[in-house]
């Protein structure tokens, strides 16, 4: 059995250690180590169940997840990470289960395969966002309908292209030493086929020898392109862009081997990174910053 | 306006059309396929009347409007009823529409080279989505003057390329042109009138 360990702080950046871990795994059975875990945010949450998804899928069962009882798998339990991870990973740890209350979460994660999913994310995040876009990140109040705008959109990425069961999740957090400002996280996975096949069909032919991970993500996110002929599809990745630009934000899609970003200048992430481990599906991030005075 | 309209007024509420024919406890209009089904929905309505109808699209009860459901519920609505095979003969106005609704419908409607006629929640009509600059006096003339018969549209746009746009307009199913060619009705005078009873 091979022991992979999750990153001590596992993040947008630091998600690729353990899909190359994953990868790198074969058809070996694997253990999760994350006794070492300090912090996780709902890119490292949602990741780590897609890693466990693959895990089990190659070796027929779930695989053992190391966790100890503690302050981050409290939060994780907050964020509904264990409700999300039953089945996936065979767990060392399971929180006491508590009776239904309105968390303190922006949106747990959240598994999405359906339309209805989409809509319950939407009226969920409705309810709850308000408060922390207005107050934490000082945006505007109409801010929460962009914001329902921009999961909804990822979400139905999920559905439509995917077409795979995946999860979405947002928490907000205090950047103090990284950015100096509050932010925002979404983070959304799925074990579909990723944007190269889904594109290959319609668009592999005008790229040729070019044609791959980077090259798909560059047709959707670019260009805009989808496998439907319809004119009209293709627009939601465009303008969750704008939106998370007019917020000078990060949007970074991660597919097969490759990821591309719209980077801010408060972050250094590349553009494009291509040689990532494969890693099935497709994973967005988008981080939001709170607006600071002179935005205003 | 002297001559009694053909037309025949229909109002449809956007959020009671969702919870009726979708479910009843969405409350936002997201997703593709809740879009596409409440489009169904408005054509198989539309489709039932005889005459042309003079449809009031109203999004005041909406909160959230997403782009894949604006693709489907304005700019693929507005496509049907504008194609030679068009389940019938309709002209729309979006009423109730907040400054939440009119980034996703300006968007779709750019996206795919079409016009709509909106009002907003203080009753402003606007000519939104993709316009020359003279498609859009010529619409602002038409909305001030209200109508404008036959015999007083030499006057009122004088330039050929105006009377031009004028035509375009109508064709395009922002603007009301009566068929004998008595003369052309801004939509906004067009649902007054209806609601009066003409």
């Amino acid at each position: 059995m091979r022991m992979l360990t999750v990153p001590r702080s596992l993040d947008y950046k630091s998600i690729d250690q353990l899909f190359e871990a994953v990868a790198s795994s074969g058809d070996e059975k694997v253990l999760f180590d994350a006794r070492d875990l300090r912090w996780i945010d709902p890119n490292g949450m949602v990741n780590l169940v897609a890693a466990g998804c693959v895990a089990r899928e190659r070796q027929g069962e779930p695989p053992r997840l190391e966790i100890h009882e503690g302050e981050v798998a409290g939060y994780m339990a907050r964020m509904g990470f264990f409700r999300a991870a039953e089945g996936v990973f065979d767990l060392s740890y399971r929180p006491p289960r508590r009776g239904e209350r309105e968390s303190d979460v922006l949106l747990e994660i959240t598994p999405i395969s359906s339309n209805s999913d989409v809509h319950e994310v939407v009226d969920r995040v409705q309810r709850r966002a308000g408060a922390i876009l207005s107050n934490t990140l000082h945006y505007p109040a109409s801010a929460v309908v962009q914001f329902s705008v921009i999961l909804s959109e990822v979400c139905q990425n999920i559905i439509e292209h995917a077409e795979a069961p995946g999860w979405v999740a947002a928490q907000s957090y205090n950047w103090e030493r990284r950015l100096g400002r509050h932010v925002l996280v979404i983070a959304v996975s799925d074990l579909g086929r990723g944007f190269r096949g889904s594109l290959t069909d319609e668009h592999s032919a005008r790229f040729g020898d070019r044609w791959g991970d980077g090259t798909a993500l560059e047709a959707a996110f670019i260009h805009g392109l989808t496998r439907f002929p319809d004119s009209g599809r293709g627009q939601g990745i465009q303008q969750i862009r704008k939106q998370v630009r007019r917020w000078d934000g990060l949007i970074s899609f991660r597919s097969g081997t490759a990821r591309i970003a719209d980077v801010p200048s408060w972050d250094e992430l590349p553009p494009m990174t291509e040689g990532l481990a494969e890693f099935p599906g497709s994973q967005i991030s988008i981080v939001l910053p709170a607006r600071v005075p002179d935005e205003a | 306006m002297k001559r009694k309209l053909d037309l025949h007024p229909v109002s449809i509420d956007l959020s009671g059309v969702l919870q009726t024919t979708v479910a009843s406890l969405y409350s936002h209009l997201v997703t593709r396929p809740t879009g596409r089904a409440v489009r169904v929905a408005i054509e198989s309505q539309l489709a039932e009347i005889e005459r042309t109808a003079m449809s009031l699209i109203d999004l005041s009860e909406v909160t959230v409007l997403d782009f894949s459901c604006a693709d489907e519920v304005v700019a693929k609505l507005l496509q049907r009823f504008l194609a030679e095979d068009r389940p019938g003969e309709a002209f729309f106005v979006f009423m109730g529409v907040g400054e939440d609704h009119r980034h996703p419908i300006d968007e779709v409607l750019d996206r795919h080279a079409l016009q709509a006629v909106v009002s907003d929640r203080d009753g402003i009509f606007e000519l939104v989505g993709r316009s020359s600059q003279l498609q859009t006096e010529v619409w602002g003339i038409l909305e001030a003057n209200r109508s404008i018969a036959k015999v007083e549209l030499d006057s009122v746009l004088p330039r050929p390329e105006q009377q031009e746009a004028l035509a375009q307009l109508v064709r395009n199913r922002v603007a009301y042109g009566i068929e004998d060619g008595a003369g052309f009705h801004a939509l906004s005078t067009v649902m007054e009138e209806l609601r009066r009873g003409n």
